[in-house]
């Protein structure tokens, strides 16, 4: 909290630095200098129980918190051709525990894994020619917690047409991971003399390559539509080494699934504006992969605006899908089964996640400080069907 | 269940591009320009967007994540 507080003061500072140089200008002068457009500070916690873990098998507790900090500071300026550059650099911090982590040594009651870190960093860059209407964007990103690391890339274009109306943009991304082969700790070498010892794991990669392709379209006045597609295909080491699996005959495993997948997302967004006071943002997403995967995510969310300045926004998110081939419930695998996992986020199941948000934009800021223009509270209720809920509070604040 | 879910996308497509595209001009978007018209997904979503990502078999086109992290918990 302190931590939050003190980021939040240096934030609010740095705004104060640059108050002056960012006021508008009205003679149409575009500044080639530097300077931030905004900062939005997110934080959220996560609640979650449940009793199907997977580290027990697909039995124990499913117990979870996360709290969540993301802080983004955009910065803005004009190239010497008229060029819109803006600059992206986000960093993100989870602190989460885990009762099942614990599990990992089932004798102990509680070990390092029961709580970890995880840092991301983001960086990206757009370069917007406003004439053409193109944009073109590239990032870097990376991931790094306890037992996991990630580094990713990605490239995007995106081209409005003519009467600024649509817009199509495709983007590739790619993640490089690498994970610790942590074991459950009676799989592990019982002489001691295996690599594990120490905290010296040894690793190994998780790649992630995606296409993804979206086309946004303005229908009236009041209607506009996306429809994006996507192929993502994942490679290397797709199981997670702790995961047991427990078979028929009371032996028990590592989780072990293919070393591919390849998944297709297909989502349309439409958003509507009815009347004065009301907003219907409305998503569908069809998803299938190769693993025997198919699920259906529908999601609606109405903007009540109460005045100018304030909204409230409930909404409600369906979500269904199918078993992958390879999942079986605790001691239902067998000998004969090559790929074989007991984690219920694989599993079959329906899921309700209902919730409100509020947000509040006053036009002379909060607390009448200009620069702080905007906040915006958010809760939700998930539960599955499997015995599994959790909750969520976020807030974000946005500095102008 | 999932030919309902399809039947229903299937008719709001339709419906969108049967009543057509209307052209319009930038000083008729007051209202397609609003904050929360935007077609992204809202920044204060991130860390939903980050959980059902874990805590689902599905992932990908609503702009969250792929791929990246562990999320192994």
């Amino acid at each position: 909290m302190k931590k939050l507080l003190l980021t939040a003061a240096g934030v609010f500072a740095l705004m104060q630095l640059y108050a002056q140089s960012s006021q508008s200008d009205s003679t149409g002068y575009k500044s080639r200098k530097l300077k931030i457009e905004e900062i939005n500070l997110v934080s959220s916690y996560y609640k979650q129980d449940g009793e199907n873990a997977s580290v027990t098998g697909g039995i124990g507790s499913q117990k979870l918190t996360d709290i969540a900090n993301v802080i983004e500071v955009k910065l803005i300026r004009y190239d010497k051709r008229n060029r819109k550059q803006r600059f992206g650099l986000e960093v993100g911090i989870d602190n989460y525990t885990s009762a099942s982590s614990d599990q990992i040594d089932l004798k102990a009651n509680s070990s390092a894994s029961s709580g970890d870190i995880r840092i991301y960093p983001t960086v990206s860059m757009q370069l917007e020619n406003e004439k053409k209407g193109t944009v073109l964007g590239f990032g870097l990103s990376s991931s790094s917690e306890y037992d996991y690391q990630s580094f990713g890339a990605f490239v995007s274009y995106s081209k409005k047409t003519k009467d600024r109306n649509g817009e199509f943009t495709a983007k590739v991304q790619a993640y490089m991971d690498k994970l610790a082969l942590i074991k459950p700790t009676e799989l592990r070498d019982p002489s001691g003399g295996g690599d594990e010892d120490d905290d010296d794991y040894s690793w190994d990669n998780r790649n992630s390559y995606s296409v993804g392709l979206s086309w946004s379209q303005v229908i009236n006045k009041n209607l506009q539509m996306m429809f994006m597609a996507e192929a993502v295909q994942q490679t290397g080491y797709l199981s997670l080494p702790f995961h047991r699996v427990y078979f028929n005959d009371g032996t028990v495993h590592q989780e072990n699934l293919p070393g591919k997948r390849l998944k297709i997302p297909l989502g349309i967004r439409a958003n509507y504006f009815a009347g004065d006071k009301f907003i219907i943002r409305s998503f569908y997403r069809f998803y299938t992969d190769d693993w025997g995967l198919t699920a259906h995510t529908a999601q609606l969310e109405t903007a009540i605006k109460i005045n100018s300045s304030l909204s409230i926004s409930p909404f409600y998110r369906f979500y269904n899908q199918s078993a992958i081939r390879h999942f079986a419930a605790y001691k239902e695998h067998n000998d004969l089964d090559k790929y074989y996992t007991s984690n219920y986020d694989l599993s079959k199941f329906n899921a309700n996640f209902f919730g409100a948000g509020i947000r509040y934009a006053p036009p002379n800021g909060l607390f009448n400080i200009q620069r702080l223009n905007m906040i915006e509270i958010r809760y939700g209720h998930y539960s599955k069907n499997i015995r599994m809920n959790a909750d969520i509070i976020s807030m974000h604040i946005r500095f102008k | 269940m999932k030919s309902n879910l399809m039947r229903i996308v299937s008719l709001v497509v339709c419906i969108a591009f049967l009543s057509g595209c209307t052209a319009v001009k930038p000083y008729q978007k007051n209202k397609l320009n609003d904050a929360e018209m935007d077609l992204g997904n809202r920044k204060v979503e991130k860390s939903e967007l980050s959980f059902q990502s874990y805590r689902e078999g599905a992932s990908g086109a609503n702009a969250g994540k792929t791929g990246g992290g562990c999320g192994c918990n």
